[in-house]
């Protein structure tokens, strides 16, 4: 296991940014986290640091810098992608994984600029719609209702979420729907109030080769989704996981971090 | 002192196990709970409210806009003004109002009210509310942090939509319009009054400030709630020092019932009030607060329980006493009404009230009696509470000398011969 540590970046755009890093050795993997933001512990990531350098960027409204009204529209965050990156100074091009939210930002950074990255991890990515698979409106629920769609076991779930915060009392509810608030705020820029911004018209740029991960009960973006990414990209691995929910990188943490150490292998 | 009778044109056929069936009466209300042919005899009834009222001598009648939702049947409330317009004379079309953000490209604002203002020869009053997150977020798919925004922008546009000239090219983030040339132009120069409907966040308290408008705080829970929130706009308002205190910069919404005694109020008007309580007021607090709509300061002051998981399930059910002591409604005799209206004016510090005196399923001969009975017996004695204050500051200005449109309308089927002449 590699241990977490921080380092502060600011982008051409004037946005300071933390970049939470695992590992120092191995080549650079560039992961994008989903619409709830780094939890207290991050186990997928401290595996792959074994193998990566991991540059974990903290996303605007998800920091304690409040940036996130530079950020307005898909190309803003797409190319915020990119300004991080660039303020990385790789020696070689990245390979670039993301979850959710992450994923589908991952996938327009992709989109737009295959050259500058190596390979391409989609995690439970958003950024599609089918309407014959609405996916679940997060928008629209109350925090204890979270648990029920992001995770296979719901019970050991709301336990990630929290992180044994007490929200009966009535300061830690205050803190965390204040965070929510500018977190979901933010990501609702993209994703609300369908997550669709037009990225299936250009997935067919992507040639890079690309692992899909999807989780077998996923009740937030379901499985048909892994299977249209699969369809729209060229060059494509899909890979499902079993007892798993949306929350891949903190319900099957080991199995997804294999899976990704042999894509990328 | 301005009376405006207001109507949010409920659906009155809502079942008893609502709140046990549904999620919501708003944004997801089962829409096979609405009945066309019902609507048929709903609207006009209401409509025929609103012109009894502007009969018996209010001075506005009001209307606003919701979308998908079961105590509020008018998505498009310029509709229901302009069927006022024709059959009223002289009280003020108040439209509280337009949700701005939601009409692309806004414009279409600036026209509709436009026409209103033309047709009613300047009776029109204006409302131009940010909107409430059921309507503007999950009706209408706004995103909830850039709602404000959009709502700043379409402001702008219209207000110069209405004042230039000469046709320019407006360059916003959410509308570009190379050829913005309003025409029709409101008849109210340099704009029709402007009401702003607000939940007391400071915000919008400055923007009105800013822009010299009515501040109208628009809520269900009464004069004794309000005032904590009108007594922190009326400190902004001596803390910015640039406006003077001039009680028609406020207005207020309250239910009203008025009947012979304060005992026959209760007899006539509680089953109606607790049918808009207990069964219209049930919204899903999931689409009462999607992140990015409120700021973080308003979060931060606000109330949490609503947000617990143990709360879900316990409705609150209100009871005819909890809705009177609570101050929720003004009840009774013209005697008691007209003294706890009075102590509200002056509390509040405001000049018009929007009296809600139909609510819920209320049948129409009940909601004539209380209307009248408080045209007749409370309202001339409340008029004049203000003697030192120009109460038209934010008022219409009509012209003096305007079409009658209601004198016109047998007028409206006369036959002409070649010459122009009226034939028998």
């Amino acid at each position: 296991m590699s241990t977490a540590t921080t380092t502060r970046i600011t982008t051409r755009r004037g946005l300071a940014a933390d970049v939470v890093e695992f590992g120092t050795d191995g080549p650079p993997l560039v992961f994008l986290h989903g619409a709830g933001g780094h939890l207290a512990h991050e186990p997928m990531l401290e595996t792959l640091g074994e193998s990566f350098h991991v540059y974990a960027p903290v996303w605007p409204g998800y920091g304690p810098d409040n940036t996130e009204t530079a950020l307005e529209d898909m190309l803003d965050f797409t190319l915020h992608g990119w300004d991080v990156v660039d303020q990385l100074n790789l020696d070689r091009a990245p390979h670039l994984v993301g979850h959710s939210m992450g994923g589908m930002i991952a996938a327009e950074m992709a989109a737009l600029n295959p050259g500058s990255l190596d390979r391409l991890v989609l995690v439970a990515s958003a950024g599609l719609w089918l309407d014959e698979h609405p996916i679940t409106d997060i928008f629209a629920m109350l925090p204890f209702e979270l648990a029920e769609v992001l995770f296979h076991d719901p019970v050991a779930g709301e336990k990630l979420l929290t992180a044994g915060q007490d929200f009966s009392s009535d300061g830690a509810l205050t803190e965390f729907m204040v965070g929510n608030a500018r977190r979901l705020g933010t990501a609702g820029k993209i994703l609300f109030p369908i997550p669709n911004r037009r990225l299936s018209k250009r997935l067919y740029r992507i040639t890079n080769p690309t692992l899909v991960l999807w989780g077998d009960d996923d009740r937030l973006i379901p499985p048909a989704y892994a299977a249209a990414f699969a369809e729209a990209i060229a060059n494509v691995r899909l890979e499902r996981l079993a007892e798993c929910g949306h929350m891949i990188p903190h319900e099957q943490p080991a199995v997804a971090a294999t899976l990704i150490k042999d894509f990328l292998a | 002192m301005k009376f405006t009778w207001f109507n949010l044109m409920p659906w009155p056929d809502l079942p008893e196990d609502f709140r046990e069936k549904n999620r919501s009466v708003w944004v997801d209300i089962p829409n096979t709970l609405f009945d066309p042919v019902r609507a048929n005899e709903i609207y006009n009834t209401y409509m025929d409210q609103l012109e009894f009222a502007a009969a018996v001598g209010f001075d506005g009648i009001g209307v606003n806009e919701h979308h998908q939702n079961g105590y509020g049947i008018m998505p498009s409330p310029n509709i229901i003004a302009a069927g006022l317009a024709r059959r009223t004379t002289d009280a003020a079309i108040c439209v509280i109002g337009n949700s701005i953000a939601l009409y692309n490209p806004p414009i279409r604002v600036a026209e509709e009210l436009a026409m209103l203002d033309c047709i009613t020869g300047g009776r029109l009053v204006a409302g131009f509310p940010v909107g409430t997150p059921m309507d503007t977020n999950f009706c209408y798919g706004q995103i909830p942090a850039l709602t404000r925004d959009k709502y700043d922008e379409a402001h702008e546009l219209i207000m110069r939509a209405w004042a230039e000239t000469e046709p320019f090219a407006f360059d916003g983030k959410y509308n570009q319009l190379r050829y913005v040339n309003c025409w029709p132009k409101p008849i109210q120069k340099p704009h029709p009054p402007i009401y702003v409907p607000g939940g007391g966040s400071i915000e919008t308290w400055d923007f009105c400030l800013d822009h010299d408008y009515n501040y109208s705080y628009l809520s269900f829970n009464g004069h004794k709630a309000g005032k904590a929130l009108l007594d922190g706009y009326w400190e902004r308002v001596s803390e910015r020092g640039d406006r003077d205190d001039h009680p028609g910069r406020a207005s207020f919404a309250q239910i009203i019932c008025v009947a012979d005694t304060d005992a026959e109020a209760e007899e006539l008007y509680a089953e109606h009030l607790l049918y808009f309580f207990n069964r219209c007021l049930h919204v899903y607090p999931g689409y009462a607060d999607p992140p990015g709509y409120r700021t973080l300061k308003t979060i931060k002051a606000g109330k949490l329980a609503q947000f617990r998981k143990e709360n879900m399930k316990l409705f609150q059910t209100l009871t005819w006493k909890d809705l009177v002591e609570g101050g929720f409604v003004i009840a009774g005799s013209p005697d008691t009404v007209r003294e706890q209206m009075e102590q509200m004016i002056k509390d509040l510090r405001i000049g018009t009230v929007f009296c809600l005196l139909h609510m819920g399923d209320m049948p129409d001969w009940k909601t004539r009696y209380s209307t009248q009975l408080f045209a007749e017996k409370v309202m001339p004695q409340l008029q004049d509470i203000w003697p030192d204050y120009d109460m038209d500051r934010w008022w219409c200005h009509p012209l003096e000398d305007r079409v009658d449109t209601v004198a016109t309308m047998p007028a409206a089927t006369r036959k002409v011969d070649r010459a122009g002449n009226s034939l028998s």
